[in-house]
């Protein structure tokens, strides 16, 4: 299915959002400022070498942040709703520039979200991975596992500038294509570019217990709730880190049309769900999150109802 | 007399689809290769387990699965895989011999590995390349798709653990780019090829070409050195990073 500014407009799809993206307001729900251009000739921030981290109890304590930051399912299984790591959206263990870098993260908060409608700390910031992206439960905010997840930030962060927007920060959304987006052709660039990895319905590939290539949709992916349900930044994410090792490959219209067909499937219901009713919810917290199909009926199907 | 030809026709069937299978049984292929003589034996290099001779760079086949096997075949057949010694051996093996000697050897024993390291890795070690990438090249970590300690995931990302060194060295060597002599005289631009381009969605290629040659030892002699072992793994144990 097309989905065009011209036709959204007339089916009074997506209006706002598409109207925010012409507008160009803030249209991210993470109310942060994104990450400016990146000149010719600037190299994004580096963040410390291995190496360089003490061998003490601040070492450790950093050591164990970047254990649960790759091996999050494993171990810190309490807290984890479905089948993916930290690391699989932020590549290279969080340090990788366009891949929603921790050092582009960290030095950013406190921060006022609209999301919840108040200023956040980097903890509650994280307990919102927890609850979205992991579909689960989020860790207390003086817990081990958050106090480990915030020294890893903070050294990752070593030399950064505080409250100030670092280019590479975020994904680095493309603008929407003049054309809008195709998910009948995001259909067909999944399936030669993704699904050797991702599989054919987006289930992933586990060895043993452990998710190897991260389901992108269905129960063990991502919630309604996550940042990644948008179009906008999943278009982010893939254009610079897919096919993995292969990032910057694919065009900005194949990757808005790859990400609106990654997010037109169902994945587990936005754990904000007003009283089981979609629609109430997509007007609340859908509306006005970028480019989404929650709620939105799409040849026929109502997207948004959720997987167990 | 209707019993009669009953009994015949089923000889009959018997005869017929024993004989083409007979001709392309996988593991005669393996022991006395294929009808072709030019098809040689496998065991003569691959070894009589199919865990191939390690220390002459000849690879380990036994679990490899049926589909990866057959690919690699048909590419040396077209071209897309060179190689001097299993170019003209594919190509004297028939469709139907191919996949009968890809399913023979998927059906022995997989590799498997005694422990999953805990250790961190340490860097410039071939470890490092392995779990850690070496990602300001945009080189991702090689278990994020050959899975925790290489032991292969799917049809298309193979095992690396416990395979011989010298050929997983050859073989990042042979995706780097390089001019290949048959396709010098076949491309009027004589353009680079690598002698191996056969990596499914070129995800191989780039990667090779941007590790050193220090780089590829290291983490040819990583995987090499996995510890193999016999009995079942526990996956639970297994880390990818």
């Amino acid at each position: 299915m097309k989905f065009s500014m011209k036709n959204l407009i007339a089916v009074g799809l997506l209006l706002c959002a598409t109207g925010a993206y012409a507008a160009g307001k803030l249209d991210d729900q993470t109310q942060l400022p994104k990450a400016p251009g990146k000149d010719a000739g600037v190299n994004y921030f580096k963040p410390p070498a291995d190496a360089e981290l003490p061998n003490n109890a601040f070492g450790e304590l950093v050591h164990r942040g970047e254990a649960l930051f790759v091996n999050t399912k494993a171990l810190a299984p309490k807290y984890v709703g479905n089948e993916l790591n930290c690391v699989n959206c932020h590549l290279d263990r969080g340090r990788k520039a366009r891949s929603a870098p921790l050092w582009g993260a960290y030095p950013m908060y406190p921060a006022y979200r609209k999301k919840n409608n108040k200023v956040n700390t980097y903890a509650e910031r994280m307990q919102g991975c927890f609850q979205f992206s992991m579909n689960g439960t989020p860790p207390p905010a003086d817990s081990e596992i958050l106090t480990a997840l915030t020294a890893y930030s903070y050294w990752l962060s070593t030399g950064a500038p505080t409250a100030k927007a670092l280019p590479g920060r975020g994904f680095d959304e493309p603008a929407q294509p003049k054309a809008g987006f195709n998910t009948a052709n995001g259909k067909k660039v999944y399936e030669s570019q993704c699904a050797l990895c991702h599989g054919d319905n987006g289930e992933g590939k586990k060895v043993g217990v452990n998710s190897v290539f991260p389901p992108l949709w269905g129960k063990d992916s991502y919630n309604w709730g996550a940042g990644m349900h948008r179009i906008n930044t999943a278009a982010g994410f893939i254009q610079h880190n897919m096919p993995l090792g292969r990032g910057e490959s694919l065009s900005d219209q194949d990757a808005w049309d790859v990400a609106s067909y990654i997010n037109m499937h169902e994945r587990p219901q936005d754990p904000r769900l007003i009283n089981g009713d979609i629609e109430a919810t997509r007007k609340k917290f859908h509306e006005g999150d970028g480019v989404n199909l929650y709620g939105v009926t799409v040849d026929g199907v109502l997207i948004g109802q959720g997987i167990k | 007399m209707r019993n009669f030809s009953y009994k015949y026709l089923v000889t009959l069937l018997c005869l017929t689809s024993i004989a083409p299978a007979t001709a392309a049984d996988g593991n005669s292929i393996m022991d006395n290769g294929g009808s072709n003589p030019a098809a040689m034996a496998c065991v003569s290099c691959h070894g009589s387990d199919g865990k191939g001779t390690p220390e002459s760079g000849f690879p380990r086949l036994s679990g490899l699965p049926a589909s990866y096997i057959a690919k690699q075949l048909h590419d040396f057949q077209a071209g897309r895989r060179e190689n001097a010694l299993m170019q003209p051996i594919a190509s004297a093996l028939t469709d139907e011999e191919i996949s009968s000697v890809a399913n023979a050897y998927a059906a022995q024993a997989k590799v498997n590995v005694a422990a999953a390291s805990v250790d961190r890795p340490v860097q410039g070690t071939g470890a490092w390349i392995a779990q850690r990438g070496a990602w300001d090249r945009s080189i991702p970590e090689c278990t994020s798709c050959h899975g925790p300690s290489g032991l292969g995931v799917g049809s298309a990302f193979p095992p690396l653990a416990g395979q011989s060194a010298i050929y997983l060295a050859a073989q990042l060597q042979a995706w780097k780019v390089k001019l290949a002599v048959a396709d010098k005289k076949r491309h009027a631009k004589k353009q680079d090829l690598a002698a191996r381009r056969n990596d499914p969605n070129g995800l191989m290629q780039h990667i090779a070409a941007d590790l050193t040659d220090a780089e590829i030892s290291a983490v040819a002699e990583y995987f090499a050195g996995i510890e193999v072992s016999d009995e079942p793994v526990d996956a639970a144990k297994l880390r990818l990073r």
